[in-house]
Parts: C-alpha cells; sequence; structure tokens
C-alpha cells in the first residue's frame, strides 16, 4: 500500500534528521575543552530525548483519551502540584535548601507527590466511567489554581533572595540539569514507554469514541485508567528533571498529526517522539548560539503554543 | 436469544426506565418504538452494556452481560448509535477493518480480510473504500459504519435510529440490508425507529415504550393498528392498507 | 496594618483617634469588601448568561489574568502610581481578552459544557505564563505576586474609591439582566426579538471588565467568587434572574465579609490575605457543586 510506504520514508526522513540535529548540538564550535563540552551538552541530549519521549507520548495519549487536541495532560494540575512542592520546600528549608536535600530526594519527592495527586484525582472522580474524563479535567485544574494561589501567598513570605531558587522553576530550562536523575528518568520513560507502545492498538480503537470501543470489546474504563497512570508517571518525571513545559505537548501534537496522515497510534508516538526531539533540539540549539541564552526555551515554547491554540480555536475548520 | 429482567434507570428523580422485561425474537427484526423520552434509546444502551443499568439483568444467550469478557461480547452483540464525529485520517476499509478487532486485534488474517470484504460489497462501498471517512457525506459515513457492524459478523445487531441521517433512498437501502442479514444471515437485529413507516415495512415484531414501561410487544401486524397506535403515540393515527402492507397516515 | 481593638463604647465617648481609624480603615475596608462581593458574583453572572455556561466566570476566563497583565505592563511604560491610568490599562486588556474568550467560547459551545471553562482556564494559563515571562525579566515577580493577592488589608480612605465604579455596573446588570440571556442564546435568535447584539454584549463585557479591573486594583485578585456564589444560588432558589440576581449579591457580599473576618481571626493578629481563603472555601465549594451535578 502506498501510503504505509510513504509514511515509513516520512519516519525515516525524522530520524535522520534527528540524528542530525543531535551531531550538529554535540559538535557545533566545540572549542579546547572538547571533551567537556560533550559532556556537557551530553547531558543536555539526552535529557531532552527524555523529555521528548514523555512529552510526546502523554500528550497523544491524552489527546485521543479526551477525543481533542487541544488539551495537554498538564493542565490536570501537575504544573501547579510542582511548583507548590518546590515553594513549600524553598518555604521551609530556606537557602538550605540545596544542603538538605539531595537533587535526588527533591526528583523524588516531586514525582511522588504528583503521582499521588493523580490516583487521588482519579480514585475520587473516575467510579462509573461516563463523561467523567471531563469532569477530572476539570476537578485537577480548579485544585491546580488553588495550588498556585497557595503558592503565590508562600512565596510572598519567602525571603527574596531564597525567592530565586523557585523563580528558576518556574520554567523548564535544559541548563541546569543533574547528572544522577538523567538515569533514573530514562530508564521510567524506556520502561513505560514500552509498555504502553505494545498498548497502542488500543489507543486506535478508543481514538474511534467511547461507543465504539466498548463496541469492538474493549474494556473501557480499565484500559483508560492505565493510560491516565502512563500519563501521570510521564508527565511527573518530565516535570520534575526540566520543570513545566506547558504547552509542548500542544505544538508538537498537532504538528504531528499535520506531517503525517494516518490513524495508527504506534506511527503516530513514534513520530512524534522523533518531532519534539528534533525540535527541542534545534530550538535549544538556535537559543544558545543566537541569542545567548538569556530566554529560557520554555517562555518561548508557551508563547508560542499559546498562539497556536487560540489559532486552533478560532478558526474556521471544525475541531 | 437477548432477555431483559426487570431493567430500571432512572435520573435523579426522572425514570427512564421502569422495570422493563422482554425476550426478543432469534433471528428477526424487532423495533422499538414511542415517543420522545419513552426509553427506546437508553434501553438499547443498557443492553449493549454502553450505559449501565440501576437495577436489574441482562441475559445475552442465558448469561449475564456482566459476565462476559469484553472482547467475547462484542462477538456477539454489535451496537451502533448515532453518527460519530470522528476526525480521524480513516479510508472506508479501514475503518470497516475495526470490526474485526474483537476477533484478531489489528492482526487481520486472511478470514477476516474475507469477511471485510463481504462487509464492503453487502453495502456497496466498494467504489469509495479507499476515500477518508472524513470526506463522506453523512449517508455515506453512516453505511460506512453499518459496513464495520457487518463486518463484526455478531448474532445481535443493535441499531439506535440508524436512519436519521439519511434520504429516503438510502434509508430504504439500509432497511433492506437489515431484511437480508436477518432472513439470509439469521442475525437478530433490534432497531430503535422513530418512523413508524418503516417499522411497519420492515419488522416482523414491534416493542412500544411510553414513560418507561413496556406497553406492547407483538407481531407487527397486532401493533399496527389505530387503537394501539393511539395509545402508544397520543395522536390519532388513521392506516392505510396498499399493496398488503399498512401505511400510517398521522399528518 | 495595625490592629487595634475599638469597642462601641469608644465610638460613643467620642474617641477621635479611634473615629479617625474607623472611618479611614474600617469603613473603607468593609464597603470595598461589599463592593468586591457584589461585583465579582455579578460579573459571573453577566458572563455565564451570555455564555449560557454555569462554569464560565472571571476565573475560568481569563479575565484575571488580562488584568494582572494589563498592570504589569503599564507598571513596564509609567512608574508613575496614577490610579486612574492603571485603571485605564487593567480595564483595556480585560475587556479585549473578554471578546477574545466570547469568540472562542462561539465556535466551541456546541462541546460538552465542561469544555468551555476547561478552555477559558487554558486561555488564561496563556495570558498568565506570558506575563509571568515578563515579570521575570523585570524582576519583579515577588512584587507582581503581591498586587495580585487579594488582600484588604492595605484598603485605606482615598486610596480605594475607584473600586465604587463597579456600582454602575452592578445597576446596568441588573436592569439588563433578561437581555444578557437574550444574547447568550446566539445572534439570530437575539435580532429575531429584536435586541441589537453587538451593542449589549459590549455593554455587558463592559461592565465586567470595569467591575473585575477596578476590584483588582483595590483588593487584588478574589478567585472564584463569580464562579461559585452564582451557581450556589441557582442551586437553591432557581434560575430566575429577576428574582436571583438580589440574592447573589447578597450572598457575595456576605461570603466575601466571612472570608475576611476568617482570615483576620485565624493567626490573629496576623492576617491570611483573603485570596487565599477564598481560593480554599472556594476550591472547596466549587468541588461540592460538581459532585452534586452528578
Amino acid at each position: 500500500m502506498e501510503k504505509a510506504l510513504v509514511i515509513r520514508r516520512n519516519l525515516i526522513i525524522a530520524l535522520i534528521l534527528l540524528i542530525g540535529s543531535a551531531l550538529l548540538f554535540l559538535f557545533y564550535k566545540m572549542g579546547n575543552s572538547w571533551e567537556f563540552a560533550i559532556r556537557f551538552r551530553g547531558i543536555k541530549v539526552v535529557a531532552i530525548i527524555v523529555v521528548a519521549g514523555c512529552v510526546a507520548f502523554s500528550s497523544v495519549t491524552f489527546q485521543t483519551l479526551t477525543n481533542n487536541r487541544i488539551l495537554t495532560p498538564s493542565i490536570m494540575g501537575f504544573e501547579s502540584l510542582y511548583l507548590l512542592i518546590q515553594t513549600i520546600i524553598v518555604f521551609v528549608y530556606g537557602d538550605q535548601t540545596f544542603k538538605v536535600l539531595s537533587h535526588f530526594s527533591n526528583f523524588a519527592i516531586s514525582v511522588s507527590g504528583m503521582i499521588i495527586f493523580s490516583f487521588l484525582l482519579y480514585l475520587m472522580i473516575y467510579k462509573k466511567g461516563k463523561d467523567n474524563l471531563y469532569l477530572l479535567l476539570l476537578v485537577g485544574i480548579i485544585l491546580g489554581t488553588l495550588f498556585s494561589s497557595l503558592s503565590s501567598f508562600m512565596q510572598l513570605l519567602i525571603d527574596p533572595n531564597d525567592f530565586f531558587i523557585i523563580q528558576g522553576k518556574m520554567f523548564a530550562t535544559f541548563n541546569k540539569i543533574n547528572n544522577g536523575l538523567l538515569w533514573p528518568s530514562l530508564t521510567i520513560m524506556v520502561i513505560i514507554l514500552f509498555i504502553g507502545f505494545r498498548m497502542s492498538k488500543y489507543l486506535d480503537v478508543l481514538a474511534l469514541g467511547r461507543d465504539q470501543a466498548i463496541n469492538l470489546g474493549l474494556n473501557y474504563n480499565r484500559v483508560v485508567k492505565f493510560f491516565l497512570v502512563f500519563i501521570a508517571i510521564l508527565v511527573s518525571v518530565s516535570t520534575a528533571l526540566v520543570g513545566p513545559i506547558t504547552f509542548l505537548g500542544l505544538l508538537v501534537t498537532n504538528l504531528t498529526y499535520e506531517l503525517f496522515k494516518t490513524y495508527k497510534h504506534s506511527v503516530i508516538i513514534i513520530a512524534c517522539f522523533l518531532v519534539s526531539a528534533i525540535s527541542l533540539l534545534l530550538g535549544q540549539f538556535i537559543m544558545e548560539r543566537v541569542f545567548n541564552l538569556s530566554v529560557p526555551i520554555s517562555a518561548i515554547i508557551n508563547i508560542v503554543g499559546g498562539f497556536y491554540f487560540m489559532y486552533l480555536l478560532l478558526r474556521v475548520k471544525k475541531l | 436469544m437477548i432477555e431483559v429482567q426487570e431493567i430500571t434507570k432512572q435520573y435523579g428523580d426522572k425514570v427512564v426506565l421502569d422495570k422493563v422485561g422482554l425476550q426478543f425474537n432469534k433471528g428477526k427484526i424487532t423495533s422499538l418504538i414511542g415517543g420522545n423520552g419513552a426509553g427506546k434509546s437508553t434501553l438499547l444502551s443498557v443492553i449493549s452494556r454502553l450505559l449501565s443499568q440501576d437495577g436489574g439483568v441482562v441475559l445475552v444467550d442465558e448469561k449475564n452481560v456482566t459476565e462476559y469478557k469484553s472482547k467475547v461480547l462484542a462477538q456477539r452483540l454489535s451496537i451502533l448509535k448515532q453518527s460519530n464525529h470522528v476526525r480521524l485520517k480513516l479510508t472506508v476499509r479501514e475503518l470497516v477493518s475495526f470490526g474485526r478487532f474483537p476477533y484478531s486485534q489489528e492482526k487481520l488474517n486472511k478470514e477476516d480480510i474475507l469477511m471485510v470484504d463481504r462487509a464492503i460489497d453487502f453495502l456497496n462501498l466498494k467504489d469509495i473504500e479507499n476515500s477518508y471517512i472524513d470526506e463522506l457525506s453523512g449517508g455515506q459515513k453512516q453505511r460506512a459504519y453499518m459496513a464495520m457492524v457487518v463486518a463484526q459478523d455478531t448474532e445481535y445487531i443493535l441499531l439506535d435510529e440508524p436512519l436519521n441521517n439519511l434520504d429516503m433512498k438510502h434509508s430504504v437501502q439500509t432497511m433492506k440490508i437489515m431484511r437480508k442479514l436477518a432472513d439470509e444471515l439469521g442475525k437478530t437485529i433490534i432497531i430503535v425507529l422513530h418512523d413508524i413507516n418503516f417499522a411497519s415495512h420492515y419488522s416482523d415484531y414491534i416493542v412500544a415504550l411510553k414513560e418507561g414501561k413496556i406497553i406492547y410487544h407483538d407481531t407487527t401486524e397486532n401493533i399496527i393498528r389505530e387503537d394501539v397506535l393511539r395509545d402508544v403515540f397520543d395522536i390519532n393515527i388513521k392506516i392505510c392498507e396498499f399493496e398488503s402492507k399498512r401505511i400510517c397516515n398521522y399528518y | 496594618m495595625g490592629v487595634a481593638d475599638i469597642t462601641v463604647a469608644d465610638i460613643i465617648n467620642w474617641d477621635v483617634e479611634k473615629i479617625s481609624l474607623i472611618s479611614i480603615s474600617r469603613i473603607p475596608r468593609t464597603a470595598a469588601l461589599i463592593l468586591a462581593g457584589v461585583g465579582m458574583s455579578v460579573s459571573g453572572v453577566i458572563m455565564q448568561q451570555m455564555t449560557q455556561n454555569k462554569f464560565v466566570s472571571p476565573t475560568t476566563a481569563g479575565t484575571l489574568e488580562a488584568a494582572k497583565m494589563g498592570l504589569l505592563i503599564f507598571f513596564i511604560y509609567t512608574s508613575a502610581a496614577g490610579m486612574a491610568l492603571k485603571l485605564l490599562s487593567a480595564f483595556l486588556f480585560t475587556f479585549l481578552a473578554s471578546i477574545v474568550f466570547l469568540a472562542i467560547v462561539r465556535k466551541i459551545k456546541h462541546r460538552n459544557v465542561i469544555f468551555v471553562p476547561l478552555v477559558g482556564l487554558m486561555f488564561g494559563g496563556i495570558i498568565g505564563s506570558i506575563s509571568t515571562f515578563l515579570a521575570v525579566r523585570l524582576n519583579i515577580v515577588q512584587d507582581s505576586n503581591a498586587w495580585m493577592m487579594g488582600d484588604f488589608s492595605g484598603i485605606l480612605q482615598g486610596r480605594y474609591e475607584l473600586i465604587y465604579l463597579s456600582l454602575p455596573a452592578i445597576v446596568i446588570t441588573y436592569l439588563y439582566a433578561n437581555k444578557f440571556t437574550v444574547i447568550g442564546m446566539g445572534e439570530e435568535f437575539s435580532k429575531n426579538l429584536g435586541l441589537n447584539y453587538n451593542s449589549i454584549m459590549n455593554i455587558g463585557l463592559f461592565c465586567v471588565s470595569l467591575t473585575v479591573s477596578s476590584v483588582v486594583i483595590t483588593a487584588g485578585a478574589i478567585p472564584f467568587l463569580g464562579l461559585i456564589i452564582p451557581n450556589v444560588v441557582s442551586l437553591i432558589f432557581g434560575d430566575n434572574l429577576k428574582k436571583t440576581l438580589p440574592l447573589v449579591a447578597l450572598t457575595g457580599a456576605i461570603f466575601l465579609l466571612i472570608c475576611d473576618v476568617f482570615g483576620r481571626i485565624i493567626i490573629y493578629p496576623y492576617e491570611v490575605p483573603i485570596g487565599v481563603t477564598v481560593s480554599i472555601f472556594g476550591a472547596i465549594i466549587f468541588l461540592f457543586l460538581l459532585w452534586k451535578r452528578r
């Protein structure tokens, strides 16, 4: 079938582009201390791969579950919770934060906190299926708003010098990644992606809507719960590793669907992964070399993503 | 055989289904008729486990619907509700192939491909089988979904107002296909219809619902009568016989 | 702000110092609380009527975030403290954001009713992240948080009068209540009934923007009020606007007063900003409302 060949060709092109971008990123203008440069940049590349994988899978899956291309999983309140946890930590420990709490412990606390939150959310709301997915989101967002208020309040009470610690966490950045966090993150991502990928055929059916999914023999509630758990884990890991990156998922999924006209999630997930990684690599490259790091990449992504979001909503075509 | 016992469903204070119980005749077409809000669609949703009831039991082939493994039930019973708004890049053939999911989970073997071919022919979709479904007209989309249900090859087929988006030609075509499925392949078909004339022409049995209760369940002949229909619809209906079929005039 | 004990005896005995405390701080504060409570709740009602959606409010439509952005932009361009200009800036941004939001709602109306506030919240999130980004560049994140934090402790005579601007908005809402409902049904429907769709819509948005901006400038952002008060009132008293609007206003004011007192008592003599108390109570009540809806 012609279509399958075209898709395979496009995937290969994307893969080549990815490798190309990675090499560019790693080796461009290395200067004298090339060993250091490679190690330093290599860490960023791995982090980008992790984030790309987490964002791609969780966003594509989330959009399929909600039958909707303009939502991203971060709206469920994860990012607000993350900031709240970070605020509490700085509030309690002040400038001793880094001495008392290792990066790894911080990471572990953040990830556990977010996952526990998601479980509570699902438990509370998701009793009998039906329309409850949207309800889940709304509750998540309300709680997210609550967390933001609490964070803002606590931030007022924090010493302005200590506040900078939190400010640094408000936007995702690939510049201050801790080695120790990389490998656990990568491992988790690989495991979840592997399992999730095997289940991608269920996503194909879920895309037809709840009624059809049940008609075709899916245990709807159970399958959706599984995917929600995967999403929670992936979003938590990515947020705890580099920070909140809200609209990236929105941008890359829509871009992927434009470039790859297929319904098969096995293809879309891989394609989205490649597209995310390439965008992040090239984006970060441009940020560093052209703009000299004065703007965190996530700020740009949020702004661009934000306008793209509005464009999606306001255009004439049906959603 | 599909049997429901004492099915109740309520939303808040409103009772939509009130201890509904009946058995559906095998290999025949049974239409569900009734006024708006009578409970027809709700009953269909409960039978197909799209909706869970508040009380009562649904039995398919003597086994409780909740005891079936989803996959197995999907091989016995299929349901088609109102047309879906799917924006996927799916061709007609790919959509129909989904009908085989309960059997082969996307890995189609020879038998599956044969069933898909058969379903596409049945619904006259051969010439558009490679078109994307988001480019089709409402009627064509409906037929594509119906082909999917045919490919699913279940003993029991449930349809919720399948003629709503169809013009006259396609409505007639659809009902003729339903007749073929029942007469030639022995399927048991349950359809919710709001057009009494289609029910009259094409069904073997009719179940009439009013305010969540079954008020009539009988052969078509015994239901298409002025007194019965007045009771069901609260409106006077004149019945004329034309070429040995009964036509209702309620205009 | 100093905490002082004033007794009725002091008033009767005309203790000058204490009386001036009342007129400079207590009365304005109470007036501001009432106006904010009434204003935000009523804004919520207008928005809900115009979008035919129970979950729309200044919190779930990006209105509050737009007001913040207005203040921020103002701060960037002038360090002057002109209250009126500040209000103008906040007002413009709020009005613009509301127009955009309404346009969005018209496109997505046919979807699930919960979808609209979801989108509104994301919309608010975009505006918010742009603002935060600007604030980071200017190094005023903590300060801008402070302005936006709903807080009535700084209300003093002479510095809060702008909030009275929300009064005309409230009156107009009462007079135009049914008209807002009609345009909520759509342009065609309104034309049919002889209403000028655009002008009524603009009036509604004008009222909301003016109210929200004046409250935000005077006392900061008070989330959830516009969302929960109208819903609670409608749950108990139904949807007849002419009848329930005064109730909404009353409930809004009382709720805010209670939150204020609570915030002042709980860690006496310190005070929890009202933004926090309302957030917490508001979230709880909202979750309860959602649960009830099932």
